[in-house]
């Protein structure tokens, strides 16, 4: 019962220190005129999605937990499109179509999974 | 100009985007956060893309972020309202200062 919570936060102190640490100067080589807004946005959005984890560590019932995996695949398509448009590389782009995909059946999937019944009727 | 006008539309995709998150967290229940969170975060992310189009311009880059603006804004209220119907019909409580309950009254 408490093992988890402990797994947890190892687990979300870990991914604020790669983020802290990583030299994100990688991400963005390339001499754009607008590149200090592209990076705001990029904490914006990651800022997000730390908002949403809180809600998925939080949420009372599966549902919220459910809501909130699907927000937060929405989040990360518009990430996708930030992180395509500062690195100059197109196919970030392609991840965030793969990713709305995928993002769309598990959805549909947990939602007939919350109503009690198989995934065949 | 045209690359002006994309990143004022990421600005509002970015707005809405917080905004949406930040009713997830505040809203007191499983459906205010749903109708908070679902048409924010829709539309902001559909402007962001849109924002993209305009600054990648007419090329392969640009044209699959439109295509994908058009597949969020399809899929995303069919994942919204599956949600919805699967909270309550697992029996999540409404809020209790909750007014009326439509979908309970027609005998679902």
């Amino acid at each position: 019962m408490r093992i988890r919570y402990i797994l947890g936060a190892i687990v979300i102190i870990a991914v604020i220190a790669v983020i802290l640490f990583y030299p994100l100067s990688i991400l963005f080589y390339e001499d754009l005129p607008y590149l200090p807004f592209l990076k705001r946005a990029f904490y914006i959005l990651l800022f997000s999605c730390f908002l949403c984890l809180y809600r998925i560590a939080r949420g009372p019932t599966a549902a919220d937990r459910a809501v909130t995996l699907d927000m937060l695949g929405i989040l990360i398509v518009g990430f996708c499109a930030i992180m395509g448009i500062s690195t100059g590389r197109s196919w970030y782009i392609d991840i965030g179509i793969a990713w709305a995909l995928q993002s769309f059946i598990a959805t549909l999937a947990l939602a007939k999974f919350l109503e009690g019944k198989s995934f065949d009727d | 100009m045209i690359s002006t006008l994309g990143l004022v539309f990421i600005s509002i995709g970015l707005f809405f985007d917080f905004v949406g998150c930040l009713g997830l967290v505040r809203l007191p229940d499983v459906y205010n956060r749903l109708q908070a969170s679902t048409k924010c975060i829709t539309l902001g992310t559909c402007s962001i893309l849109f924002g993209a189009f305009l600054m990648h311009g007419l090329v392969a880059a640009g044209m699959k972020a439109l295509l994908c603006m058009v597949f969020l804004a399809l899929t995303s209220p069919v994942s919204a309202h599956a949600l919805a119907r699967a909270a309550h019909k697992s029996g999540v409580k409404l809020w209790e200062k909750s007014v009326v309950d439509k979908y309970e009254e027609d005998g679902n």
